[in-house]
This record gives structure tokens, C-alpha cells and sequence, in this order.
């Protein structure tokens, strides 16, 4: 199948629509909820969310024996709310740091809902099937009934964060200054992560509780390298976020044996990878780039004051100095024909013999502007 | 009891201590969720050491996934170096990242092959007697029980050959260095150890017990004591008690014996949370109320001080009066009173109340200090 084939299928094919809405969904979602977790140093709460909701979406089940999707991410919900609030209680009341917590959480709750799931499918009715598809997610099998949640859900929690958008701005940056501003802070910060636990849930069944927390953390990552503001890094977040969600689950609905939670992962992943290269400014080819271009002027100057201490020893200015006795003057840093020629397409210096350079007037006048400024820098 | 279930509860044990070891170095340098990513990543190196070797018990397989635990640390601490994320962040990306080409490989090229993602993630112990440690025809036990002994084996030698580095490198990091150990020497060493622990266990009990187990019984452990021998020993224990407790609730209910150790730790662990002799919720909670009745008395007893021999004696020494004066509410201030007459700070005859040498001093010493 072609891509555009892909692209004509998904205005007019109803499973790979849903699929495609429902994973667009969770990444608006887990994206812009996401970016105030990465900014409050939060960035592995999500994880920890996450794995915490396993067992609530199986008591939902044991509890009500209902499948419908309502049901199991209210448990979910419920589960990973209070194992948020027992992270926080750990950090707040022991001494036991936020590392351990998280992990003791993470790991323990998850431990328990792989009991209540064994114990759940060793019940004799076998309505139990599909409970797994949590662990790793499913897209394909997203129903409309799955999507609409979803969207009902998800837009009543992006629409929380718009009213408090001031608030959550306050708590994310500058937490004490609100409080001093009589802004209920504690109140907030259990709504914002609230919210957050809402984002995580819903995506659950795409992604699936083992590789959600990336879906938190990196579209916010990738998102953080483009902008310093809030408001962009959190459409960007939302935008790569929806990207990764639409592009993996279609990859995987369309290819057999292809579980979409990594795919998804995956994508998501190498929208981050570009960022970190490609970002303007903070970008890491760009920070090589100015790197190679201030070594090179460095150089240059490192020539071009060699030259000056050259010629100061001499009456005539258009003696000629040998590349030799620059290149052991400059010696072990290398390029000194290079930086030679870069000053003489800047009209500083000028060759006068086969293998001999002098400065030009206008290279003496910067060699000495050069070595005040370094003078007034060392005094 | 019969053999296999003797055998499953002495893996179980074997592989509790064997992960508490390292993880009490993981809580006291705060990199308990490096265990949370090794562990995950670490199914890529199994898959691709399998794709090569096309051998599940090949050894060549411990030593590629250990190897990919390394890198994964590598990886995020390179991340985190650009300066472009923090660590945590970092953490978060790897890890997913390297366990979903793992996943996807396994389920795209081996699908056929015994090597499954729910095995690989949740382990499944009671199938572990079956593999048997056969030398020259005689069956020595169960082949996991050799390999995690030994990892154990490893553990131990480990922490006691470089107890005194790792003491001083977790405790005291700047003075390590300045010392001349190489703190990132020592971290990769622990990692490595992490690193095997997590491919031994993980083939009995999954990556998310791993996580549990190496931190769960060295949290617990670490708000029951302040000494580092005593803080491994405990850890031990609780891992072991975590391993039994859990074998025979997984019978109960007849569900995954790992998820039920991971559960039963998470138990000691609150037990521990709520009950801990100085640390624990209730102790806290006792510590806080006894001091605001100490505090209370205190004040009470300067009050008094205060105003004795004064002209207000008569109306400052009523008991009424203490409800205006300090704002307490009458039935808190009987209790107060109560509760210092009991201390001996103050005596009360009737509705007056009047301080005791005892009291005077108390007070005095309040103020000064």
C-alpha cells in the first residue's frame, strides 16, 4: 500500500478513521498535559501513572464485570490518582527520595494488577478477553464508543487547562510567588496532575501501560528544543504528540504482527532525535556548526597576532614572514595555512614571497585593535 | 511440601536477596528508576543476541543484554550531557525507545520461536523447575537456581570486596573523588552489577519484579535504619519475606507468583511506611502530638512564671483565665492542666493553679534557650 493510498483510506475507511482520531487524540493530549510534567521535573510521574492504573482497570472489571470503556478508565483513573498521591506522601512525609518512590510505586502496583489480570482469567466466564491488550495497546482495535470517550474526556481536560492557564503558568514556574500571590498552590498542583492522570488513562489503550510514560515525556522533549515559551511548546508538544500517535498506529493497523504502542514509540522517538539535531538554536548540529566557526576565528586571530609580534620586530611592514615560523608559533593547533588564507580574503593579510605572508594595513590596524582589547580584557 | 515448590521458593528467595544487594545502592544514590530502565532495555540485547545465537540459554545472551543495560546508562547519561534534557526526561526517553525495537522485533521476526514478550515482561516462575542443571546425567536441580546462586555469588563478593569504595562514593561523593576513587568507575561497576542481576532475574521473574524487588525491601529497609550493614541485612530479609509471602499468595489465588512478590513487597513496604519505630506515619504522628502537648504545658508553665508574685497573681492563676490569655479552648486547656499536673510542672487547688520548683525550673530553661 502506497501512502497515498494510505491518505485517500483514512478520509473514507471507518476502522482506520477511528484508529486515526482516537491516536491523534491521545497524542494532543498526553502532549500538552505532558509538557508541565517535563517542566516541573516530573518527567517520569507519568511512567509511574501509568503502570499504577493496571490494577484499577482489572478491579473496574472484577468489581462491575463491564467492559465498557467508561467503566475501566474510571478504575484506571482512580488507581493512578492514588498512586500518585501515595508518591507524593512517600517523598513528603519519609525520607525516601522521589526516585524511590516512583519506582516502589511503579513496580508494586503493576505487580498487583498482573495478579488481579492472572487472577481475572482463571475466572471460569470468559468475558475477560482483551483486559491484556492494556499492557501494550491496541489501535486497531479502537471502537467508536472508545474514540468518543476519548474525545468527551480529553476536551473537557484541555479545556481545564485553558481556564487555568495563569495559574498552571504560575505553579510550573514560579510555585512560591503564587502562593505569596494567595493562589491556592496545593490545590492546583493535585488539578494539574489530576489532569495529567486523565491524559495518561485515555491513552492506555493505544499505547498500552508499559511505554504510555513516553508518550508524556517525549513529544514535550522534542517540543522543548523549538521555543522558550509555554504556550508554543505546548501546541508543538501537542502537534508532535498527534504526528507520532497518528503515523504509528497507522503503520501498525495497516502491517500484521506490528503492536502499535511501540511503533507509536518509535515515531515519537525520532521526531525527538530531529529536534535535538535540527532545532534552531538549541540544536545539536547547530551548536557544531557555531563551535567549527568560532574555533575558526579563534585561529585566525591566533595567526593574525603572531603575524602582528612578527612584525613588530621588523622597520618594514612588507616583510615577509615564513608559514614555518607560524606554524611553530601556533604550534600544535594546526589550520595555519587556512586561517592564512581566511585572513586574506578578509584583506588582512597578503603573500608576499612563494611561502611568506605580511600584514596589510587594514590587518595591522585589527591585529592592534585585537591586542588592546585583549590587554583591557587580562587588566 | 513438594520438590517443585521448595525449588520455586529458594529461586524466589535467591533472586530477592540477589536484587535487594545491588538495589540498596540504587535508593541511597537516588537512581532507583536507572533499574526501571535497564530492566526494559534490556530485552533488546536478549533479542538480538538470540537472533544470532538462535539459542535461548546461550551464556552469549547474558552477556549482550548486560551489555545493553551499560549502554542504556551510557545513553541516557550522553543525552542528559547535551544539556538539551534533564535526567529524568533522559531516563524517559531511552528506555522506551530501546524496549520497543525489542518488543518489535519479537513480535515481527520470532513470533514462532519460544521467546515471548509476556514471558519476557512478567516472567513466569513456576515454569522455572522445569529446566534442569544436568551434568554428565546426573539432575542437580533447577538450571535458574545455578544462575541467579551465581549471580548472587557475584553480588556479595562484589559489596564485600568494595564495601569501602561504595560506602564512601554513595555517602560521600566529593570526598571519594577527592580521595582519588573514581566515582565514575564505581558507577559503572554498580550498573554492570544491575545490569546481570536484571538479566538473571529476568528470565524467572520478569523485568517489572526486578524493579520491585531491588527497590521496595531497600526503601523499607532504609526508614528502619541508619546504618548501611544493617540497611543491606534488612533488605535481605524483607526480600526474602516478600518471596515466601508471595509464593503462597500466588497459590491462593491462584494467579502470577512475580506480580504477588511485587505486591507482598509493596506491603512490607507500607507496613514499614505506617509502623516504622522513628519514621513510620504513626510514629511521626505521636511525635508531633506529644510535642504540641509539651509545647503547650511549657507555655503554660512560663505563663505562670511570668506573673507570679505580681499584683495580677490572683486573676492570672484562675483557670478560666487561661482561655482568654492564651486562646485555648476550655476543654484544651483542662487537658493542658491535667497533663502538667501529671508532669508535676503545676499544682491546682480549686480553680487556681500555681507552679511547682519543678515547673519554675522548666520554664526558666524554656526562656533561656
Amino acid at each position: 500500500m502506497n501512502v497515498l493510498e494510505l491518505f485517500s483510506d483514512l478520509f473514507s475507511d471507518y476502522t482506520l478513521r477511528t484508529v486515526a482520531l482516537g491516536s491523534a487524540m491521545l497524542g494532543i493530549l498526553s502532549g500538552s498535559l505532558g509538557t508541565y510534567a517535563v517542566l516541573r521535573k516530573q518527567s517520569l510521574l507519568g511512567d509511574a501513572i501509568s503502570h499504577a492504573a493496571l490494577p484499577g482497570i482489572a478491579l473496574a472489571f472484577l468489581l462491575t464485570g463491564s467492559k465498557a470503556p467508561l467503566v475501566l478508565i474510571l478504575g484506571a483513573a482512580a488507581a493512578g490518582w492514588i498512586g500518585t498521591l501515595l508518591v507524593m506522601s512517600i517523598i513528603n512525609t519519609t525520607r525516601v527520595k522521589d526516585d524511590s518512590a516512583l519506582g516502589l510505586v511503579l513496580a508494586v502496583f503493576f505487580g498487583f494488577g498482573l495478579v488481579l489480570l492472572t487472577f481475572i482469567q482463571k475466572m471460569p466466564n470468559a468475558a475477560q478477553a482483551g483486559l491484556d491488550k492494556f499492557l501494550f495497546g491496541q489501535a486497531a482495535a479502537l471502537l467508536e464508543r472508545d474514540v468518543v470517550t476519548m474525545a468527551v474526556l480529553g476536551t473537557l481536560a484541555l479545556l481545564a487547562m485553558l481556564i487555568f492557564w495563569k495559574e498552571f503558568k504560575l505553579l510550573t514556574f514560579d510555585p512560591e510567588f503564587g502562593a505569596s500571590l494567595g493562589f491556592p498552590m496545593r490545590v492546583l498542583d493535585i488539578l494539574l496532575i489530576t489532569l495529567l492522570v486523565v491524559a495518561i488513562v485515555l491513552g492506555l489503550q493505544t499505547v498500552g501501560v508499559v511505554l504510555m510514560s513516553a508518550m508524556v515525556v517525549a513529544p514535550a522533549a522534542a517540543a522543548r528544543q523549538w521555543t522558550d515559551r509555554l504556550g508554543v511548546m505546548i501546541g508543538l508538544a501537542a502537534l508532535f504528540g498527534a504526528l507520532a500517535g497518528v503515523s504509528g498506529a497507522l503503520i501498525s493497523s495497516t502491517t500484521a504482527r506490528l503492536p502499535t504502542g511501540p511503533t507509536i514509540v518509535l515515531c515519537i522517538s525520532a521526531i525527538v532525535l530531529i529536534s535535538l539535531a535540527l532545532a534552531p538554536n538549541r540544536g545539536l548540529v547547530w551548536r557544531w556548526v557555531r563551535h567549527q566557526r568560532s574555533r575558526r576565528r579563534l585561529r585566525g586571530e591566533a595567526v593574525l597576532g603572531d603575524l602582528y609580534a612578527l612584525a613588530s620586530q621588523h622597520d618594514d611592514e612588507d616583510h615577509g614572514h615564513s608559514i614555518a615560523v607560524l606554524r611553530a608559533m601556533n604550534r600544535g593547533r594546526g589550520g595555519v595555512a587556512l586561517s592564512l588564507e581566511q585572513l586574506e580574503r578578509r584583506g588582512w593579510v597578503h603573500q608576499v614571497g612563494s611561502d611568506e605572508w605580511a600584514l596589510t594595513p587594514s590587518g595591522l590596524a585589527e591585529a592592534e585593535r585585537l591586542a588592546t582589547s585583549r590587554g583591557e580584557a587580562s587588566a | 511440601m513438594s520438590q517443585p515448590q521448595i525449588e520455586i521458593q529458594l529461586i524466589a528467595a535467591v533472586v530477592a536477596v540477589a536484587c535487594a544487594l545491588p538495589g540498596v545502592f540504587l535508593v541511597l544514590r537516588r537512581m532507583a528508576l536507572m533499574s526501571d530502565a535497564i530492566s526494559h532495555a534490556i530485552l533488546l540485547g536478549i533479542v538480538l543476541a538470540f537472533f544470532l545465537t538462535k539459542d535461548i540459554s546461550s551464556p552469549f545472551l547474558v552477556i549482550a543484554a548486560t551489555l545493553t543495560g551499560v549502554v542504556t546508562v551510557s545513553l541516557v547519561e550522553l543525552l542528559h550531557r547535551t544539556r538539551l534534557v534533564r535526567e529524568d526526561a533522559a531516563i524517559g526517553l531511552v528506555f522506551p525507545a530501546l524496549f520497543s525495537i525489542g518488543v518489535i522485533l519479537i513480535s515481527r521476526f520470532a513470533g514462532d520461536v519460544h521467546l515471548d514478550i509476556d514471558a519476557v515482561l512478567l516472567g513466569e516462575l513456576a515454569f522455572a523447575p522445569f529446566t534442569r542443571f544436568v551434568v554428565l546425567g546426573n539432575d542437580l536441580g533447577p538450571r535458574t537456581l545455578y544462575v541467579m546462586g551465581g549471580i548472587l555469588l557475584l553480588n556479595i563478593l562484589f559489596i564485600l570486596l568494595f564495601y569501602k569504595e561504595l560506602k564512601l562514593a554513595t555517602l560521600d561523593a566529593g570526598l571519594a573523588a577527592a580521595l582519588g576513587f573514581s566515582p565514575a568507575l564505581i558507577h559503572y561497576a554498580l550498573m554492570t552489577l544491575v545490569s546481570v542481576t536484571a538479566v538473571g532475574a529476568f528470565d524467572a521473574v520478569g523485568s517489572i519484579l526486578v524493579v520491585a524487588l531491588m527497590i521496595a525491601p531497600p526503601a523499607a529497609a532504609y526508614l528502619l535504619t541508619d546504618r548501611l550493614p544493617r540497611m543491606i541485612g534488612l533488605s535481605a530479609l524483607i526480600g526474602i519475606a516478600s518471596a515466601f509471602s508471595g509464593y503462597w499468595l500466588a497459590r491462593a489465588l491462584d494467579a502470577s507468583i512475580a506480580g504477588s512478590m511485587a505486591t507482598m513487597a509493596g506491603v512490607f513496604f507500607a507496613l514499614v511506611f505506617l509502623l516504622a519505630p522513628e519514621r513510620g506515619l504513626i510514629a511521626i504522628a505521636r511525635r508531633r502530638a506529644h510535642q504540641r502537648w509539651e509545647f503547650a504545658q511549657t507555655m503554660l508553665a512560663i505563663h505562670l512564671l511570668n506573673h507570679e508574685g505580681t499584683p495580677e497573681e490572683e486573676e492570672e492563676y484562675r483557670l478560666e483565665h487561661l482561655h482568654d490569655h492564651m486562646r485555648w479552648e476550655p476543654d484544651f486547656a483542662g487537658q493542658v492542666v491535667r497533663g502538667a499536673e501529671r508532669s508535676g510542672i503545676i499544682l491546682s487547688q480549686g480553680k487556681y493553679l500555681s507552679l511547682t520548683d519543678q515547673g519554675r525550673e522548666v520554664a526558666r530553661r524554656a526562656i533561656v534557650s
